[in-house]
């Protein structure tokens, strides 16, 4: 060939080989389309995850922020008192003008004839539920006959109820008015505010905790009669000897209960003396009492100082506090935990599982068609739907496994179900299971990417099969494992179908830790912030204000998995560092 | 090979007074018959190599047999590979070997690529083991016990020797780890005596001076040449009755490849060496005896001065002066 190349160069034709990128190659012999196709794709792929978590982001992030209060005056005189929430333009249609009094069509009808038929509407929240019967209004442009922002529109927050929005008419103080002015009442109220609130959380902390302790005091002794009961005959003196206690124990127990509500009473009633009174836009006077405020502001007289003190308020209170009105009000903090408690223990019990399971696989089992077709069985294991794991952990864990443990260690409970039931372990469990092959398939990935060497170095030391693979295999393999977890941890913590059958609830009375003995209570069912997204955005009566929660318990939810992802890739970044730095 | 050969018998042949010995070092074996098939060399007045047709023989499948010179008599063995033969799977590999390794020494096996060097030197602890498929016959004495004896704990054997690795491999852990894992596996916990033993074993290594202040941070961080003295380190921990080296300068820098070689003959006399290696000046500076492998058999076996200088056999020469391989 280079003879050839050399008569060429002699003959004065074109010294360069015929072969290279010269105008006459075929386009994929460039290689730059399918850069630009693979750039492409890359850039499509991310464009839709930074869309998703813009759309994400911004949802959630403005959900807190107070907005001000407009009030809109129609042409008949209703007036609406909210906070506008959507805008939106439309074609109405002719039976608009149809459903108006005479008096208006000819002004809406010039009106829409200007504007080409088109016309905007905004939705406003206007609660009042109690007096509207609804929550949210569309007032559609062309009805408006006055718009204003009063400065002494205010909103008020309840604990039982939905939001009020009103001017502040009085304040009465045992039945008396103490003040008539808005400054006046605002003052006031804003005084009162911190020690009712002192009284009411005082009084919540000695219904749930003081008589909580009651009543498991009570319910300790009607299970140990119960057991009694269970190991010895019906009329024994030990049994009578316990129903005996027991029945002191009611005795004792009633007589503090009694002692405890006239306190907790006594508290309410302090509270019920101090009563905001609103004039709301519909005429009837709204009555609040104090006791019943979570907080009240003007938002058209809110510096912009105050405002940012109301969303960082509003925040603490959605990530520390317990939800109120039907989970579409207040925190989420009894989901974020029952999250967090659920993938730490899936991980716990994931972790060990798919390790011995890969290290079998990898190490121990010999090469074969077995081999191979458990191999398929797990990565089928992997595209099995959801929803079914949950069926099976309903019915395996749940009832059967469960329903054995209640059998053997908490009889005297029965009929009520103690393990018996959904609750945090069997949901852990169940997750455990979900994610079991992603873990075994990154963990053997790992231990196969150990070199050779490591394993032959140490067995030429002397060294046995276990202590290589527990000295030397497994650290080595540790940063791999570790990605598996994080995939795992991220597919767990943000699955909900089979959470649903498994345990998780849209209320949870206790958190599955607390300060009662054994301190770690698995078997409670628990909230859990996916399941609390699906709750809130489609079963909940008020899906219209539950809408923005959904976006920001969303933002919440991806921003825990972040973390916790964070957590372990640091961990990986640590274990990396130890075990595969190196020159060479 | 374009290499031109720098040194060889047949460029300048040596007088017969500087080889003593020589004329009665000759085995007895086929001597005529090589003789006789020797046309281009034959003109010159020479004694060595007489052998010849060893590769043709090889070639066409037959099993010959190894030219052990004698000095090797004198030597006692400390392992004593004999009539062993290794198949992958309905491969052989390795025929009917028979070798005597002395005794405080250092042994070179040297050889094309895929002779079976590596093959050999693995069967010695038994690493081979570890590969599916793999079978032997004939058997290997290390001290006088067997190693392919049914009743042989083999991780109890590996305890006995030492092996280093053509890439270095130290652990995912602290120097000081690396050098005592053999003790730590037998759950030797008695810090005096791990300390003592990491600073022998790293002295006898010639790291010690440049780890001895930070011997607990990670051993990954090391350059590569000291990764492999530490590899060293930890294979001579244990005392090993037997040490085994896999090529273990191939991924080294010509510095690294030094200080290594004179480690190896500092380490001639309080251990016994068997090293495998391509590069035929390092088995001509290290070893003393030399055993040329082709194709899974040992052609010949000698001391290394009289394997690069007088070789018995033909291909010998042909192989340590770069006319094949």
């Amino acid at each position: 060939m280079t003879g050839g190349v050399a008569q060429r160069r002699e003959a004065g034709t074109r010294p360069r080989s015929r072969r290279g990128r010269g105008l006459h190659a075929p386009p994929w012999a460039h290689g730059e389309p399918l850069i630009w196709i693979a750039g492409g794709a890359l850039l499509l792929a991310l464009a839709m995850i930074l869309g998703l978590v813009a759309l994400v982001v911004v949802q959630g992030v403005g959900t807190f922020w107070p907005r001000p209060i407009v009030e809109l005056t129609s042409l008949d005189g209703t007036a609406y008192l909210g906070e506008v929430v959507d805008e939106e333009t439309y074609r109405p249609d002719a039976s608009v003008l149809e459903e108006l009094e005479p008096e208006f069509v000819p002004k809406v009808r010039a009106y829409l004839e200007a504007n080409a038929g088109i016309t905007r509407r905004r939705l406003l929240r206007t609660e009042n539920f109690e007096f509207t019967g609804s929550h949210f209004e569309w007032v559609p442009e062309f009805l408006v006959q006055r718009e204003r922002q009063p400065e002494w529109a205010v909103v008020v927050e309840r604990y039982n109820e939905s939001r009020l929005y009103g001017y502040p008419r009085r304040l009465l103080v045992r039945g008396k008015v103490t003040a008539r002015q808005p400054v006046d009442i605002w003052r006031q109220v804003q005084q009162h505010l911190p020690a009712v609130h002192a009284r009411r959380s005082e009084a919540r902390r000695l219904e749930r905790h003081e008589l909580g302790r009651l009543s498991r005091e009570l319910e300790a002794q009607r299970l140990a009669v119960r057991q009694a009961e269970l190991t010895h005959a019906a009329d024994s003196s030990f049994v009578r000897q316990q129903q005996a206690r027991w029945l002191a124990t009611q005795q004792a127990v009633q007589a503090a209960t009694a002692e405890l509500r006239r306190q907790i009473d006594a508290l309410d009633r302090r509270n019920a003396e101090l009563v905001l009174e609103l004039a709301t836009t519909s005429g009837e006077p709204a009555r609040v009492p104090l006791g019943e405020v979570v907080r009240a502001y003007a938002p058209n007289r809110l510096s912009w100082g105050q405002k940012v003190g109301l969303y960082l308020g509003r925040w603490y209170e959605f990530l520390t506090d317990d939800p109120r009105q039907v989970n579409s009000e207040g925190g989420v903090f009894p989901a974020i935990f029952g999250t967090l408690v659920m993938t730490v223990v899936m991980s716990a019990a994931v972790a060990p599982f798919g390790v011995a399971a890969a290290l079998y696989l990898r190490e121990y089992a010999r090469a074969g068609w077995l081999v191979s077709c458990v191999r398929i069985a797990i990565n089928n294991l992997a595209g099995v739907p959801s929803i079914v794991f949950g069926v099976f952990g309903l019915g395996f864990f749940c009832y059967f496994v469960g329903g054995q443990v209640d059998q053997w260690f908490f009889e005297a409970r029965l009929p009520s179900p103690t393990f018996g039931t959904g609750g945090v372990l069997w949901a852990s469990l169940t997750l455990a299971l979900l994610t079991l092959p992603v873990v075994i398939v990154a963990a053997e990935e790992a231990l196969a990417a150990v070199p050779n060497s490591m394993r032959e170095g140490s067995y030429a030391c002397g060294a046995s099969k276990w202590q290589t693979l527990v000295r030397i295999v497994l650290p080595r393999a540790m940063p791999g494992i570790m990605t598996g977890m994080i995939l795992a941890m991220s597919r767990g913590a943000g699955e909900v179908a089979p959470l649903m059958l498994v345990g998780a609830v849209k209320l949870a009375q206790d958190l599955p830790v607390d300060g009662v003995f054994p301190y770690l209570h698995l078997e409670r069912s628990f909230m859990h912030l996916g399941f609390h997204i699906y709750d809130l955005g489609f079963q909940s009566q008020n899906s219209q204000a539950a809408k923005p929660l959904v976006f920001t318990t969303t933002l919440l939810l991806m921003t825990l998995i972040l973390c916790l992802n964070l957590t372990a890739i640091w961990v990986r970044a640590r274990l990396r560092r130890r075990f595969q730095a190196g020159h060479f | 090979m374009a290499t031109p050969h720098i040194t060889g018998p047949q460029s300048q042949p040596p007088s017969p007074e500087l080889r003593p010995g020589g004329s009665d070092a000759r085995p007895s074996l086929a001597d005529a018959r090589a003789e006789g098939a020797h046309p281009p060399h034959a003109q010159r007045v020479r004694r060595h190599p007489v052998i010849t047709g060893r590769l043709q023989a090889i070639a066409r499948g037959e099993v010959v047999p190894t030219e052990t010179h004698p000095a090797l008599a004198g030597e006692e063995a400390v392992l004593e590979i004999d009539h062993f033969s290794l198949w992958y799977g309905s491969k052989q590999a390795l025929f009917d070997i028979c070798l005597r390794i002395p005794r405080g020494k250092v042994t070179a096996l040297i050889g094309p690529s895929g002779c079976g060097k590596s093959t050999l030197l693995r069967s010695v602890n038994r690493l081979n083991d570890l590969i599916h498929g793999v079978r032997q016959a004939g058997d290997m004495r290390l001290n006088g016990d067997s190693i392919y004896d049914r009743s042989v704990d083999v991780i109890e054997l590996r305890k006995r020797m030492g092996m280093v690795f053509q890439k270095s491999n130290p652990f995912p852990m602290s120097i000081f780890e690396n050098v005592v894992y053999p003790l730590r596996i037998d759950g030797v916990r008695d810090r005096q005596l791990l300390a003592e033993v990491c600073e022998r074993s790293l002295r006898g290594a010639a790291l010690w001076d440049e780890v001895k202040d930070r011997l607990h941070e990670n051993a990954l961080e090391l350059s590569g040449g000291q990764q492999q003295r530490l590899c060293i380190a930890r294979a001579i921990a244990a005392e090993p009755e037997v040490l085994l080296m896999d090529e273990p300068c191939s991924a080294l820098d010509p510095l690294a490849t030094g200080k290594i070689e004179d480690l190896m003959r500092e380490l001639r006399g309080n251990y016994s060496v068997l090293i495998v290696t391509h590069n035929m000046q390092q088995a001509s500076r290290t070893a003393d005896y030399t055993a040329f492998m082709y194709l899974g058999q040992v052609i010949e076996y000698g001391p290394t001065t009289d394997i690069f200088t007088k070789p018995f056999v033909k291909d010998t020469e042909d192989y340590v002066t770069g006319r094949f391989g």
